[in-house]
C-alpha cells in the first residue's frame, strides 16, 4: 500500500535523469488521496452484534492501526468514517443522520453486516430500518451475519481502493469537492411510523388515496424500488408463464417484476400477451380435465 | 468470599402447592387455578391483584419476582375468550422453583393494577407490557413507553398488529415459496421502507413530539431560573444528556441526567435504540428458527442464550411429543460452552469496566487473547465466532471435532491444526487460569480500581432483591442467589462449584464476584474435561433429523444463570389444538434489562464520572436490553 | 493505597510489553516466512506475546464447519456424464427452514411435458437478509447447498451484488471437497458413495434410457443458453470504459493485493505438500 515512486514518475513532464530520484511529479488528487486513505480515522460508534466483532478488529489479533486506523474518535468531529455496525432501528436513525452531518468532508460510510445493509434478518421487524444506504450514501457493503474481523479488512481496504480512484478534477466524483457547501442529510422524524422529508409528499398522496379524497394526480406509482437481476429473455418468458399463486402484492401499486426488469415497453407487452395465452390455455385444460 | 447465612426469620419454606393452598384460603373467591392444558399456577382476580401480591411477597416469602409479562390471547382455537394475560413468576431467594400468577383483562380496555409498589422490580417490565401490549397499570409511577417512542401508533405486541413487511400468518410454510415471486421485502411498501402509517395521518402537526414528552415524563426540564445555594456558591441545575451515541454506553444506550455541579440527582435510562422486535419476529418464527436468533440477543454470551431457550421448549416437548431428552454428553458439552462463554463474558465485562475507569482500552487488549482462542474452539465447533447456533432441542448442532482443523484453500495458505481435547485441556489447565491470575495480579489491589470502586455505586441487600437484579449485580449486594445452585438445571447438581457472594454491593464487590465466578467456571470445566473423555462416541444429535417439529400446547418458562444474570425465556405453545408450529408467545427475561431498574437509584448522589463507570458494573447488552 | 497494586499493575503491562518480542527473538527475521510452521505456533495455545495477523499477506484459516453465506453444489464441470448438474432437487427444505426467510426457489419443468423437474430454474439468496445460521446445509436431504468459507464479498453497490443468483451461489463439488474434506467424506459415507444420492439410486435400479435422454436435451438447452449468454457478455467486456462506473466492478477482480491466479494455486499446492507432510509426521509420531 506504499506510494510506489516509480509510478509518481510516469507524468508527461520530462524529469532530468539526474533528478528523478529525488523530485516526485505526481497528480495532487495521488496525494491527497494517498494522505486519506491512509489516516482513516472512525467514528467510535457501536450499534449492535456487528460492533463487538468490529472491536475484535480493533484490538490485537487483527489491529486495523496496520492501516492507519487506529484512532477512533468518539466525536463526529474528528472522524472520517462511519462505520455502521449493527441493526439500524428507526429510534436509531434519527441520531445516526445527525451524526453523519455533523461530520466534517469528505466523509465515508462503510455498511457492517446484513442489517445495516438491508435489514438483516430483523429486517421485517416493526422498529428496523431495511438498510441504512435508505438515509445515507454508503460507499462500502460488508457482507456477513457478522462479518468476521477479515471480512471487515478486506471492506476497508476496498474502501480505501475506492478512495484511490477519486479525483478533484472530476467535480461530481466526490461531494466535497464541487463548488459551495453540500447538502445535509435529511433527518427523519418519528411521528406515528418514522417519516422521510423527501417522502412528504408521496404520504401526503398516500393518505388522500386512504382517505378517499379525490386528487388530480393518480396514486403514486411506484417501480421497482430494488430491480432483481434479470433472467435471460428465455428464463424471464418461462417464469413470467408459470400460475402466480395468490399474492399478497397490493395490485393498484404498478410495479416490475424482476424478470421484467430492463426489458422494454414492448417486450413487456408481449410477455403480457403471452401470459394471458398461457393462463387461457392453463385454464381450458383444466376445463377438459374436469369435465 | 463471603458464606452467607440467611437469618432465621427470613426464612419462610414449604412446596409451591403450600403455598398455593393457602393463597387460596386467604383469597377463597378471587385465586383460581390455572387448569387450562398445559399450564401451571393460579389466576388472581384483577381487583384483588395488589393485595394477593403482597401476601405472596411478604407471608409467603416470594420475595424476588423475576418475570412479568403480557400475552395477548386472540382468536379461535386458543383459550375460552380473547383476553390479555399479564403472567408473573416470582421466586424465594431461598431456592426452589417458581409461584406462577397470572391477571387477565379485557382486550378493548385492557387495565390492571400495577404491582410495582409491591416488587420494584416490576417498572420497567410493566412499562415494556403497556409500550408493547397496551395495557395500562393503575398505581405504576412512571407509565410510558419504553422500547418505542411516544406517539408510536399502536402496540405491536397485539396478534392482530401487523407489520408493513408482514408476509403470513405461519411464515414459514408457503410464504416466498414456491410461487415464483421474487419480490423483496421492501417492494411490497409504497414507501420502500418498512413503515405503515396509519390511513389519517395528519403531516400538518407534524412534530416530533418524543423527546419533549418524555422530558416531562420524567419531571425533567432545563430550567435555569432554579439556582441551588451551596455553601455560598451558586450552582444551576443542569439536563445533561448521555447516549445514545456515547463512548461509554456499551452500544446505544441513553442516560437522561439531572445534575448539581458534579452531583447526579437524578437519573432515567432511555432505550429502545436497539428494539429489533425480537419477540414479534419470534413468534412468526417455528420453535427451530428461534434458535439463531436468541444468538443475537446478548451477543457475547450466545452459547448461554441457546441453552435457555432450548431448555425452555425441552419442557414444552416433554409434554408429549416425540422426542429424547438430551444425552449425558450432550449436556457434558452444553455446559463445557456455557461455562466457556461466561469466562468470556466476564473477562470482556471487567476490561470494558475498565475501560470506565479510564484505562482506555489496556486491560481489554490482555484479555482478548484469551478470548479470541476461546472463540477459535467456537468457530470450530459451532461454525461462527460469535452467533454460534449450537444447541438444538434434545441435543447440540454436532458433537465436538477431533481436531479444530483448517485446511488451505482458495483464500488461506496458513493453515492451523490441533487436537481438539490437547486444546482444551491446555487452555483450562493452563492458559485461562494464567491469564485469570493475571487479572487479579493486574488489578484487584490496583490503588484506582480500589479507590473508583469502593463504595461507590452501593446497592443494598433489600433494594437488590426488590428491584430483581440479577447475576453479579445480586450477588455482589450479597444475595446467595444462583439459578445453577438455587432452581439447578443441566448437570450442574453433579458439579463441584462454589457461589461467589460478597457483601458490600458497591462496583468493586460485583468486579470481584465476576472474578470469582470465573475461577469456579474453571473449576467446574476441569470437572468436564474426564466426563468428556468418558463419554466419548455417545450420540449428541439424535434430535436433529425433524425441521419441523410440532410442539405440545402448554406454557413454559426455561431459565439459566447465564454471564449476566438470570435469563429467562417465557414460551408459550398454543393456537393449534394439539400441538402448534410456532410460539404463541416468546418472551425473553433479560437481565441486561431488568438489572437497570436499580441504574437510577444506585447513581443518584454519585458524580457524573461515576455514573459511567456504575453502568459499566452492570453489565449490559444492548442487543439483550432492548431486544 | 499505598503504591504497591500500581506498580504491579506497571509490572504487568512492562511484561506485556516484553512479550510482545517473544517471537521476534524466536522466528528473527523470518516471522512471517510463508515457508515455516511458525504460524501455526503464533496462533496456537504455546504461543506468547503478539499474536497479530497480518491480514492481506496471511490469514487465519477457517476451520472446516465455518459458515458465511451458502453456496449451491453443482457436479464437476469436467463430470464425464452430468457436468455442471444441480444437486438441488429444488424440495425446498432449505426455504422453509431459513429463520430470515432469505432464500427464493423457482422450480423448473421440462420444456416439452411441463412436468416438473427436480432441479431448481432459478436460485436466489439475499446475502442482506441471510444470518449464516447455516440450517440450510443442515437440513438439506440431498448435501446440494452448503455454507461457503469465501468471506470477502465486500463491494461498492448491494443492488448489484447482493442477491446471489444461482449463477453466482453454483460452485463445483470439487469445491467443497476442498474446502471441509472430513465432512465431505463423512457426509459421502452416509450417502454411500461420492455421487449424489438420486444418481446412486438410480444406478441401483439400472438407469432409464428415456431420464438420459431428458437429460441430454436439458444439456443440450443449457449449452445453448449459456452460449447466449457468453454473447451477450461479450461486448460489455470490450467496452468497460463506458460504464465508467468503478462502483460496479468487483473489487475481488481486480485487487491489488490479490495475487493472480497461478501464484495463488502455486501456494496453495505449497500449502497442501506442506499439510501432507505434517499429516505424514503426525502419524509417525503416533506409531512411534
Amino acid at each position: 500500500m506504499e506510494l510506489n515512486l516509480q509510478e509518481l514518475n510516469k507524468t508527461e513532464y520530462p524529469i532530468p535523469v539526474e533528478l528523478q530520484s529525488n523530485v516526485a511529479i505526481t497528480s495532487l488528487s495521488s496525494v491527497y488521496n494517498w494522505g486519506r486513505r491512509n489516516s482513516m480515522w472512525p467514528m467510535l460508534f457501536g450499534l449492535a452484534c456487528c460492533a463487538i466483532e468490529m472491536i475484535a478488529t480493533a484490538t490485537s489479533r487483527f489491529d486495523f492501526s496496520r492501516f492507519g486506523m487506529e484512532v477512533m474518535r468518539a466525536t463526529p468531529r474528528q472522524s472520517d468514517l462511519m462505520i455502521v455496525s449493527g441493526t439500524v432501528t428507526k429510534k436509531m436513525v434519527v441520531p445516526i443522520v445527525r451524526l453523519y452531518n455533523q461530520m466534517p468532508e469528505p466523509k465515508y460510510v462503510l455498511a457492517m453486516g446484513a442489517c445495516a445493509s438491508g435489514g438483516g434478518p430483523f429486517k421485517e421487524g416493526y422498529n428496523v430500518v431495511s438498510g441504512i444506504d435508505k438515509y445515507l450514501p454508503v460507499d462500502v457493503y460488508v457482507p456477513g451475519c457478522p462479518p468476521t474481523p477479515q471480512a471487515l479488512l478486506y471492506g476497508l481496504i476496498a474502501l480505501q481502493k475506492k478512495i484511490d480512484g477519486q479525483s478533484l478534477s472530476v467535480a461530481d466524483d466526490v461531494p466535497w469537492y464541487g463548488v459551495g457547501p453540500s447538502e445535509p442529510a435529511p433527518v427523519p422524524i418519528l411521528g406515528p411510523d418514522i417519516i422521510d422529508p423527501r417522502q412528504m409528499d408521496m404520504i401526503r398522496r398516500q393518505a388522500e388515496a386512504a382517505a378517499n379524497v379525490k386528487t388530480e394526480e393518480p396514486v403514486y406509482h411506484l417501480n421497482a424500488v430494488r430491480e432483481l437481476p434479470a433472467l435471460d429473455a428465455e428464463q424471464a418468458v418461462a417464469v413470467a408463464a408459470r400460475p402466480k399463486a395468490s399474492t399478497a402484492v397490493d395490485e393498484s401499486i404498478e410495479m416490475k417484476s424482476f424478470s421484467q426488469a430492463g426489458m422494454s415497453a414492448d417486450a413487456i407487452e408481449a410477455l403480457r400477451v403471452k401470459r394471458r395465452e398461457n393462463a387461457l390455455q392453463r385454464k381450458a385444460a383444466r376445463l377438459a380435465k374436469e369435465g | 468470599m463471603v458464606d452467607m447465612t440467611i437469618p432465621e426469620e427470613q426464612v419462610v419454606t414449604g412446596t409451591i402447592e403450600d403455598a398455593i393452598d393457602k393463597l387460596k384460603q386467604r383469597f377463597p373467591k378471587d385465586v383460581s387455578d390455572d387448569d387450562r392444558q398445559g399450564y401451571s399456577g393460579v389466576i388472581i382476580s384483577s381487583d384483588k391483584l395488589q393485595e394477593a401480591a403482597r401476601y405472596i411477597k411478604d407471608e409467603l416469602g416470594f420475595d424476588y419476582l423475576s418475570n412479568a409479562t403480557a400475552v395477548d390471547y386472540l382468536g379461535e382455537g386458543v383459550h375460552s375468550e380473547d383476553h390479555l394475560e399479564m403472567v408473573y413468576h416470582a421466586f424465594r431467594t431461598t431456592g426452589g422453583s417458581a409461584l406462577v400468577f397470572k391477571a387477565q383483562t379485557d382486550r378493548t380496555n385492557a387495565t390492571l393494577p400495577s404491582v410495582t409498589p409491591v416488587w420494584r422490580g416490576a417498572d420497567f417490565q410493566e412499562r415494556e407490557a403497556y409500550d408493547l401490549m397496551g395495557i395500562k397499570f393503575e398505581g405504576h409511577p412512571n407509565l410510558q413507553r419504553i422500547l418505542l417512542w411516544e406517539g408510536f401508533n399502536g402496540y405491536p405486541l397485539r396478534k392482530d398488529w401487523k407489520e408493513a413487511y408482514y408476509e403470513e400468518d405461519h411464515k414459514p410454510f408457503g410464504s416466498r415459496w414456491p410461487a415464483g415471486h421474487v419480490h423483496r421485502a421492501e417492494e411490497k411498501s409504497v414507501f420502500g421502507k418498512n413503515v405503515n402509517y396509519p390511513a389519517d395521518i395528519d403531516l400538518s402537526r407534524l412534530n416530533d413530539v418524543s423527546e419533549s414528552t418524555m422530558y416531562k415524563a420524567f419531571g425533567m426540564g432545563v430550567d435555569t431560573e432554579h439556582v441551588v445555594d451551596h455553601n455560598g456558591v451558586q450552582t444551576d441545575q443542569l439536563i445533561v444528556n448521555m447516549g445514545p451515541h456515547h463512548p461509554s454506553t456499551h452500544g446505544v444506550f441513553r442516560m437522561i441526567m439531572e445534575i448539581d455541579g458534579e452531583t447526579v440527582t437524578k437519573l432515567e435510562p432511555v432505550m429502545g435504540y436497539l428494539h429489533r422486535n425480537h419477540e414479534k419476529i419470534g413468534e412468526r418464527n417455528t420453535f427451530l428458527h428461534n434458535i439463531p436468533f436468541t444468538d443475537r440477543l446478548d451477543y457475547i454470551s450466545s452459547m448461554g442464550n441457546n441453552h435457555g431457550y432450548v431448555m425452555a421448549v425441552e419442557q414444552l416437548l416433554a409434554l408429549g411429543a416425540k422426542y429424547n431428552p438430551p444425552t449425558y454428553r450432550a449436556e457434558v458439552i452444553r455446559v463445557l460452552m456455557v461455562e466457556l462463554t461466561r469466562i468470556v463474558n466476564h473477562l470482556w465485562a471487567i476490561g470494558f469496566w475498565l475501560n470506565d475507569l479510564g484505562a482506555f482500552f489496556t486491560p481489554v487488549l490482555y484479555f482478548v487473547q484469551e478470548r479470541e482462542r476461546i472463540l477459535d474452539f467456537f468457530e470450530a465447533t459451532a461454525g461462527s465466532r460469535m452467533m454460534c447456533n449450537y444447541m438444538r432441542f434434545g441435543g447440540v448442532f454436532a458433537d465436538i471435532p477431533e481436531r479444530i482443523h483448517s485446511v488451505s484453500n482458495l483464500i488461506n495458505d496458513r493453515v492451523r491444526d490441533f487436537d481438539t481435547m490437547k486444546f482444551l485441556t491446555e487452555m483450562i489447565n493452563e492458559r485461562i487460569p494464567r491469564s485469570i491470575d493475571e487479572v487479579d495480579e493486574y488489578l484487584t489491589q490496583n490503588d484506582i480500581v480500589q479507590a473508583r470502586g469502593m463504595g461507590v455505586g452501593y446497592l443494598s441487600r433489600e433494594n437488590a432483591i426488590d428491584y430483581s437484579a440479577a447475576g453479579p449485580v445480586l450477588r455482589g449486594s450479597g444475595v446467595a442467589y444462583d439459578v445453577r445452585k438455587s432452581d439447578p438445571y443441566s448437570i450442574y447438581p453433579e458439579l463441584d462449584f462454589d457461589m461467589v457472594v460478597e457483601t458490600e454491593g458497591d462496583m468493586y464487590a460485583r468486579y470481584l464476584v465476576r472474578l470469582g465466578e470465573m475461577r469456579e467456571s474453571l473449576r467446574i470445566l476441569k470437572q468436564l474435561l474426564p466426563r468428556l473423555e468418558y463419554t466419548h462416541g455417545e450420540s449428541v444429535t439424535e434430535n436433529n433429523s425433524a425441521y419441523s417439529s410440532k410442539v405440545p400446547i402448554g406454557e413454559a418458562y426455561g431459565r439459566v444463570e447465564n454471564g449476566k444474570g438470570e435469563l429467562g425465556f417465557y414460551v408459550v405453545s398454543a393456537g393449534d389444538k394439539r400441538a402448534a408450529a410456532n410460539p404463541w408467545r416468546y418472551h425473553v427475561r433479560a437481565p441486561s434489562f431488568i438489572n437497570l431498574t436499580p441504574l437510577g437509584l444506585m447513581s443518584t448522589g454519585g458524580k457524573v464520572a461515576d455514573v459511567v463507570a456504575i453502568l459499566g458494573s452492570i453489565d449490559i447488552v444492548l442487543g439483550e436490553t432492548d431486544r | 493505597m499505598n503504591g504497591v497494586g500500581f506498580a504491579k499493575g506497571m509490572w504487568v503491562t512492562l511484561r506485556h510489553f516484553l512479550e510482545t518480542y517473544v517471537d521476534d527473538v524466536r522466528y528473527g527475521f523470518r516471522k512471517y516466512a510463508p515457508d515455516l510452521d511458525n504460524f501455526e505456533t503464533r496462533q496456537g495455545v504455546d504461543a506468547q506475546g503478539a499474536f497479530t495477523v497480518q491480514y492481506p499477506d496471511e490469514k487465519v484459516a477457517v476451520p472446516e464447519r465455518f459458515r458465511f453465506v451458502p453456496f449451491l453444489v453443482v457436479e464437476n464441470y469436467d463430470h464425464e456424464e452430468r457436468p455442471g448438474k444441480d444437486w438441488c432437487t429444488s424440495c425446498g427444505i432449505c426455504a422453509k427452514v431459513c429463520p430470515p426467510q432469505c432464500i427464493w426457489i423457482v422450480r423448473s419443468n421440462d420444456p416439452e411435458t411441463g412436468r416438473p423437474v427436480p432441479e431448481p430454474e432459478a436460485f436466489f439468496i439475499d446475502i442482506d437478509i441471510c444470518m449464516n445460521c447455516g440450517f440450510c446445509a443442515e437440513f438439506c436431504p440431498f448435501d446440494a447447498i452448503k455454507m461457503d468459507h469465501d468471506y470477502e464479498l465486500a463491494s461498492y453497490d448491494r443492488t448489484t451484488n447482493h442477491i446471489f443468483d444461482k449463477d453466482k451461489l453454483s460452485k463445483e463439488f470439487r469445491y467443497w471437497n476442498t474446502i471441509a474434506p472430513t465432512r465431505a467424506v463423512e457426509e459421502a459415507e452416509a450417502r454411500g458413495g461420492w455421487e449424489h444420492k438420486d444418481v446412486q439410486k438410480e444406478a441401483r435400479r439400472g438407469g432409464s434410457t428415456r431420464d438420459k435422454k431428458a437429460d441430454a436435451a436439458r444439456a443440450e438447452k443449457r449449452e445453448a443458453v449459456r452460449a447466449r449468454k457468453e454473447a451477450a457478455a461479450a461486448p460489455k467486456a470490450e467496452a468497460p470504459a463506458a460504464e465508467a462506473a468503478p462502483a460496479k466492478e468487483e473489487p475481488a477482480a481486480e485487487a491489488p493485493w490479490n495475487d493472480d491466479e497461478e501464484q495463488k494455486r502455486k501456494r496453495r499446492e505449497a500449502a497442501l505438500r506442506r499439510k501432507a507432510a505434517r499429516a505424514a509426521k503426525r502419524a509417525e509420531d503416533g506409531d512411534s
